[in-house]
């Protein structure tokens, strides 16, 4: 749902060592991206949850992120408490 | 074994251990079956006041005014709220657990304000001096309604010209908020390859369009809350809850109050399924408590319960998927449009990533809509959304199957989902047993047992659940006679508590029956998640394992004092200290706990986890049924499930989730829905017309379990309580059509249902 920010592309590869700092990154290249994804205090949206490589993150954008790591944005079943 | 060596329950285990995979009676045995263990009618209070409540007869209608001054001035009355009393909710956006909501939607599913939107819909509430004179009080409440057309279906809803339920509605269409109004909530999309050029490649495609009702979890207990508002501002709450904490936060947010200021203490719970995670009785208890200083009950009635909570949702579903001719599935395509009920919230997400989960599918695209409609807004039943969709893919497969002239099983095994493959959603699969559980099903005797006689078929289906971790939290205190302690947050609904106190004996060498395991109230032990979503078992048993090798390394310093030598010079092994640090010393967990007091006092090990790596369980069922030609009326003949636990930390416990499982599966399948007249009323609010299946209507279901590690879990549990319901209605579907030669498309496939597709043939 967000490739029409990409140029249609549905990989994208960029720098980061937090989940965080990629998305830093996709909003340098791809300006708006960051918006779909977080809500106004900086926090992943509520219906969203991050998957890295290939389970579910429980720190959000804290959450680290190694240098071949596979960060997929996907809906997030159950939400919690809030921050 | 039975005397001809067959095993009704089988479980093919992985790894032995000394308790985890053991069958101790479980802790809460006696209470459950002498009927002292409290429910949450049995509470009782000083001075406790009857509640009851004022339920709209309309499915949708402006409320022009509510005049509650006659009923406030009725004999025995000691309050009567409506939504006013909660003041005003403005813009704000409250998370209850399922994404970000507006506060007035919570609010107006508890007390409705200015709309009802479905019959049954909450408009006040009194509270008297008995449950009687609550419901004469709630004749004199006059309300004024305009009624307004209706709108039932998913379909429907979504046509142009369909009355509105919300006027500030907008669509979010694809992830981004879009200024169109209507009853389409959100459309999303997942999509992964070129689905077009995957069905140009097929040799065999099959298209189904398909129907599932509404239906309703069937809990036995319904719903209670008893709350007091207390007179230093406290509100105490005794609830029927899957979530005590969950019921704390949201019931501080429909009520304006700091969570803070909120307990809840979670009463045994006769069931919940889903359906007793969201706040209906406990802000309406805690306003009447609060207006009339009394402590005040509510209990549902069983009308209540079907036209007021939260069942599942119906859907209309499409799903298109080609194959070549030696079975390689090349393109899948579904579209799944379901109600909401009255506020948004469908379970379409998940039903996204279980549709085509159990396949290795290089081309898929998938279709969401969440869609408004004037009945009950909608809960999460058991695998929430998985059923609808598994009924669609799993008859299609089945199709799929006839066509090519392949076993069943066969084609399922030759495209089955594995590790490292890639979900229509976008990660990998990490461990998962897919294959095991397609394996142990192709090689159980039921598949290759002879069916003979007319009219009978078999049928299989497999389905997914993914599970969820979230957060739990535990504490172990160290009793002087060598037992402990275990204070957990999770309510019992399967028998979790002992199997979480399993896990902590384990880990600590004492037997099952040595750890005393509590579920406690939100102001005694840490926060604790729901429990639904299969995660009790992992990730409670998570904190308690934890906790207990906390418990470990503060009971190795103690020994490690009593020896003068370092904590990291003692070991611990099957209930034993030790030490060899020149000398052997060695001491039982016992008769050091009996020593806690010389060495330093008591120990209390805790853990909190949120762990990562939960485990996605696969089941599948192997059904023979007969049709009888001349009623419709299908007989289950036989059922096995089977299902992968990871590791069955009570295989009781386990078989006793796939067995209730598939009988709800099989009264989704055959029965059980809402018969909504044009108006939006249910016609069949009793547990007579609603009919769910009873042990007379079923033979024993034989189970297998399949343990394939979760390499996320200590003991590699994977949750069981869901994706046992998901494969039945398709199970039995593809009976029917093995029996009687008819595709079924819509749930549920009773008499008539079937009586029609056998004369259309």
């Amino acid at each position: 749902m967000l490739k029409e920010l990409t140029g249609g592309s549905t990989e994208v590869e960029v720098s980061g060592s937090t989940v965080r700092q990629v998305l830093e990154s996709l909003e340098s290249r791809w300006p708006g991206i960051s918006s779909r994804l977080l809500d106004g205090e900086g926090r992943l949206r509520a219906n969203l949850a991050v998957a890295i490589d290939g389970e579910i993150s429980t720190l959000g954008v804290r959450e680290a992120v190694g240098s071949d790591s596979e960060i997929h944005f996907v809906s997030a079943i159950a939400g919690g408490r809030d921050d | 074994m039975n005397a001809s060596g067959y095993e009704p329950n089988m479980v093919l285990a992985n790894k032995e251990y000394n308790v985890v995979g053991t069958r101790p009676v479980r802790h809460d045995g006696v209470d459950k079956v002498t009927g002292r263990a409290l429910y949450g009618a049995d509470i009782q209070l000083a001075g406790l006041l009857q509640g009851a409540v004022l339920r709209s007869p309309h499915a949708h209608a402006r409320i022009k005014s509510v005049d509650v001054s006659a009923a406030a001035k009725a004999n025995g009355v000691m309050a009567v709220v409506t939504a006013t009393n909660f003041g005003p909710s403005g813009d704000k956006i409250v998370d209850v657990g399922e994404g970000p909501t507006p506060l007035a939607y919570v609010r107006g599913n508890v007390l409705a304000k200015d709309k009802v939107l479905y019959r049954g819909h909450p408009v006040a509430a009194v509270a008297a001096a008995s449950l009687h004179l609550a419901q004469e009080a709630l004749k004199l409440i006059k309300v004024d309604y305009e009624p307004l057309p209706a709108t039932l279906t998913a379909p429907d809803a979504m046509r142009q010209d369909a009355p509105v339920l919300h006027d500030d509605l907008r669509t979010q269409e694809l992830g981004e908020a879009t200024d169109r109004g209507g009853n389409l909530a959100a459309h999303f999309r997942h999509e992964k390859g070129d689905v077009e050029k995957g069905f140009s490649d097929a040799d065999v495609i099959v298209e189904s369009e398909l129907d599932t009702s509404t239906v309703h979890q069937g809990y036995i207990e319904p719903q209670t809350a008893t709350a007091l508002w207390n007179n230093d501002g406290r509100v105490q709450v005794w609830c029927s809850t899957q979530g005590a904490f969950p019921t704390r936060d949201t019931t501080s947010k429909v009520l304006g109050v700091p969570v803070s200021q909120v307990k809840v203490t979670p009463m045994e719970i006769g069931g919940g399924f889903g359906g007793k995670i969201p706040v209906y009785l406990e802000p309406v208890a805690a306003l009447l408590s609060k207006k009339s200083g009394r402590p005040v009950k509510i209990v549902m009635s069983r009308q209540d319960v079907f036209e007021a909570t939260g069942p599942t949702p119906g859907s209309h579903i499409k799903v298109k998927i080609g194959a070549k001719n030696d079975g390689t599935l090349v393109a899948a395509k579904a579209d799944l449009a379901f109600e909401a009920g009255a506020y948004p919230g469908a379970m379409v997400a998940p039903a996204a990533m279980c549709v085509f989960a159990a396949y290795d599918i290089d081309n898929v695209v998938i279709d969401g809509y969440d869609v408004v409609v004037n009945k009950p807004s909608t809960a999460a039943y058991r695998a929430p959304g998985a059923t609808n969709a598994a009924f669609a893919t799993e008859t299609v497969v089945d199709e799929l199957a006839g066509k090519l002239g392949m076993d069943p099983i066969d084609l399922r095994l030759k495209n089955a989902a594995k590790e490292g493959t890639r979900r229509a959603d976008g990660p990998k699969f990490r461990r998962i047993g897919c294959v095991e559980v397609l394996e142990a099903m192709q090689n159980h005797p039921h598949y290759e047992a002879p069916l003979e006689g007319p009219n009978r078929g078999r049928g299989v289906a497999i389905g997914f659940w993914f599970n969820v971790g979230l957060e739990s939290s535990a504490s172990i205190s160290v009793n002087s006679d060598g037992t402990v302690n275990l204070v957990e947050g999770s309510t019992d609904i399967g028998g979790t508590r002992t199997s979480i106190a399993m896990q902590a004996a384990e880990v600590l060498g004492l037997k099952a029956e040595q750890v005393q395991p509590t579920v406690a109230d939100t102001d005694s032990v840490g926060y604790t998640d729901v429990t639904g979503g299969s995660r009790t078992t992992f990730c409670t048993g998570y904190a308690a394992h934890n906790a207990a090798h906390d418990v470990l390394r503060q009971m190795k310093e103690r020994a490690a004092l009593l020896w003068e030598t370092e904590p990291d010079k003692v070991t611990f092994e099957d209930g034993t200290f030790a030490s060899d640090n020149g000398k052997r010393r060695s001491i039982g967990f016992r008769r050091l706990a009996s020593k806690l007091g010389e060495t330093g006092g008591p120990i209390v090990g805790r853990a909190t986890v949120k762990p990562r790596g939960v485990g996605g369980s696969f089941a599948g069922n192997i059904v023979d049924v007969e049709v009888d030609p001349e009623t419709g009326k299908t007989t289950i003949l036989r059922f096995t499930a089977f299902q992968d636990a990871g590791k069955a930390i009570h295989p009781s416990y386990v078989e006793g989730q796939m067995q209730g499982g598939s009988v709800q599966g099989i009264g989704w399948a055959l029965n059980e829905e809402y018969f909504m007249s044009p108006e939006g009323e249910m016609k069949n609010s009793t547990l007579l017309d609603y009919r769910m299946p009873t042990a007379l209507d079923l033979p024993m279901i034989d189970t297998c379990i399949i343990e394939v590690a979760n390499p996320g879990h200590p003991f590699g549990v994977r949750g069981v309580g869901e994706a046992n319901i998901v494969p039945p209605p398709a199970a039995v579907a593809n009976a029917i059509h093995a029996a009687a030669g008819v595709r079924m498309k819509r749930l549920p496939m009773s008499p008539p249902s079937v009586m029609e597709a056998i004369w259309a043939k």
